[in-house]
């Protein structure tokens, strides 16, 4: 314990660059999953190549796409510009299909309906297939973000520092409550951050907590 | 005034839908379509909101072929009810009752004063303006589906088998409702259904389909009755059974109407003969 009481500071910092390092790639990757997972979900030609490239996709192992990258994109090595890249990727992989998935879960009759009633095609997807899509997508963006924050500690190896510091720093230095420390944080801040998008989903998706079974009641 | 004129419509997959259809609904009148499922009764009604389009033939709004109209504007001012209400879940009901104003550019407050009065017309109680579909009953959800439909006061109002989903009890309020409602508002309203009982309740003229979008027999329901066009209609209509085949029974000198079953229906109303 003595460890983590006097390395509080540093902890609280690397933490710090930890969740900063995890924010633009889970931001990235939702935004450009979107209209992927969108086009997957409404045509059937398109929808096999994206899910198919997103699944290979994610099948690299993190450290190869740290060395295959800066080559292709003419990136330095050891950059924090690599990493996020690399996690904006993955987080791509895994959101694109779970986007998909969040279009098709949007009840037709719905759609339908919006359309009789005269939504155009643009409005209709902004203000209701996107927000019916919402807790899908809420649920596949909290595994890409815990997911981010537990990669994002691989960083370390090409010199980006994070909580994966004292993974490294405390098995060199034979230190195993460095170590464990290091596991704790991730698995916090990891926990944190799933709980802080599941409050924020209930903020702005407060109809979704209601059972969205449609009971017939008898009376009128 | 609604008129389909020699309209088909063809799906890709080959179905005739709709086969040389005819047809002129009046204005401020009740048109019902009704046959069984298949009978291309859906497919109608949406092309005249352009959900669908015909392969072949026109459909006229006041003259006007809605085929030269953009759908989105010509849907906007057509109000349209659908069976299980099809209402925007993540919608709270006086949001979705203002749905249409706010989509023509109606500002807020005033799309929510008119909706909140909108309440008032189809009877549900103000209080669940705030509350959410899912948290309505099938009768209220349908309620606060035709004033949806409402909410632009439209001069048409397509009504989709608006109440098949919802108990017997509460489908005859609602249709009581709707009696009420036409006799203030005196809409054209085209009213789909597979229930003869509820066409010959509402409609002032009904269009009996036969499978394939032919049209069996059109008229009033009491032509409908007084001389089906053949054994399909009759069949229909009941007219051949049941409480429709009403026999004369003399009862100590006074008439009586006894159904097919032999059960006691009415009398013969002697003011009226």
């Amino acid at each position: 314990m003595n460890w983590i009481v006097n390395n509080l500071g540093l902890i609280g910092e690397l933490t710090l660059e930890h969740l900063r390092l995890s924010v633009v790639p889970i931001v990235l990757g939702f935004v450009i999953a979107i209209p992927l997972g969108w086009v997957a979900w409404r045509y059937r030609v398109t929808r096999g190549l994206v899910l198919t490239v997103a699944g290979l996709l994610y099948t690299i192992p993190s450290l190869a796409l740290f060395v295959v990258l800066p080559p292709l994109l003419g990136i330095p090595f050891l950059s924090e510009l690599n990493v996020t890249i690399a996690l904006t990727l993955y987080a791509i992989a895994l959101m694109a299909r779970a986007a998909a998935d969040a279009f098709g879960s949007v009840d037709p009759g719905v759609r339908q309906s919006a359309t009789a009633v005269g939504y155009s095609a643009w409005r209709r997807f902004w203000e209701v297939e996107f927000p019916l899509a919402g807790p899908v997508l809420l649920a596949g963006l909290r595994v890409v973000a815990v997911g981010t924050i537990a990669l994002v500690t691989v960083g370390i190896l090409i010199g980006v520092e994070s909580l994966g510091y004292l993974f490294t720093n405390g098995l060199q230095r034979r230190i195993v409550e460095e170590v464990f420390a290091g596991v704790l944080a991730t698995a916090a801040l990891a926990l944190v951050v799933d709980g802080a998008l599941q409050l924020v989903g209930r903020a702005v998706m407060p109809w979704a907590r209601r059972a969205p079974s449609r009971t017939r009641a008898v009376s009128s | 005034m609604i008129e389909f004129r020699a309209v088909s419509k063809q799906f890709p997959d080959g179905t005739l839908a709709v086969d040389d259809f005819s047809v002129v609904m009046p204005s401020h009148q009740v048109t019902v379509l009704v046959g069984s499922s298949g009978s291309g009764k859906t497919t109608l009604l949406r092309m005249i909101n352009r959900m669908v389009d015909p392969s072949a033939g026109a459909v006229l709004i006041d003259d006007e072929d809605v085929a030269t109209t953009e759908p989105v504007q010509l849907r906007r001012r057509i109000g349209y009810v659908m069976q299980n209400s099809g209402l925007l879940p993540h919608r709270r009901v006086i949001d979705n009752i203002a749905t249409v104003p706010r989509l023509v550019g109606v500002s807020k407050a005033e799309a929510h004063a008119r909706a909140r009065e909108l309440m008032d017309v189809v009877g549900l109680d103000r209080e669940f303006a705030t509350r959410y579909p899912a948290q309505l009953s099938g009768g209220q959800q349908q309620r606060v589906g035709v004033a949806r439909g409402l909410a632009v006061d439209p001069n048409i109002l397509l009504m989709d088998e608006p109440f098949g989903a919802v108990d017997p009890i509460v489908r005859a309020e609602l249709q009581q409702e709707v009696l009420r409602l036409q006799q203030e508002l005196g809409k054209t309203i085209v009213f789909v259904t597979h229930d003869i009982d509820e066409a010959f309740l509402l409609g002032d003229q009904i269009v009996l389909l036969e499978t394939g979008g032919r049209i069996a027999q059109k008229g009033t329901p009491e032509e409908l009755l007084a001389h089906p066009a053949n054994d399909f209609v009759a069949s229909f209509v009941g007219a051949d059974r049941g409480k429709r085949a009403l026999t004369e029974k003399v009862v100590n000198g006074r008439t009586i109407l006894v159904d097919s079953d032999g059960r006691a229906a009415g009398v013969l109303s002697e003011a009226r003969r």
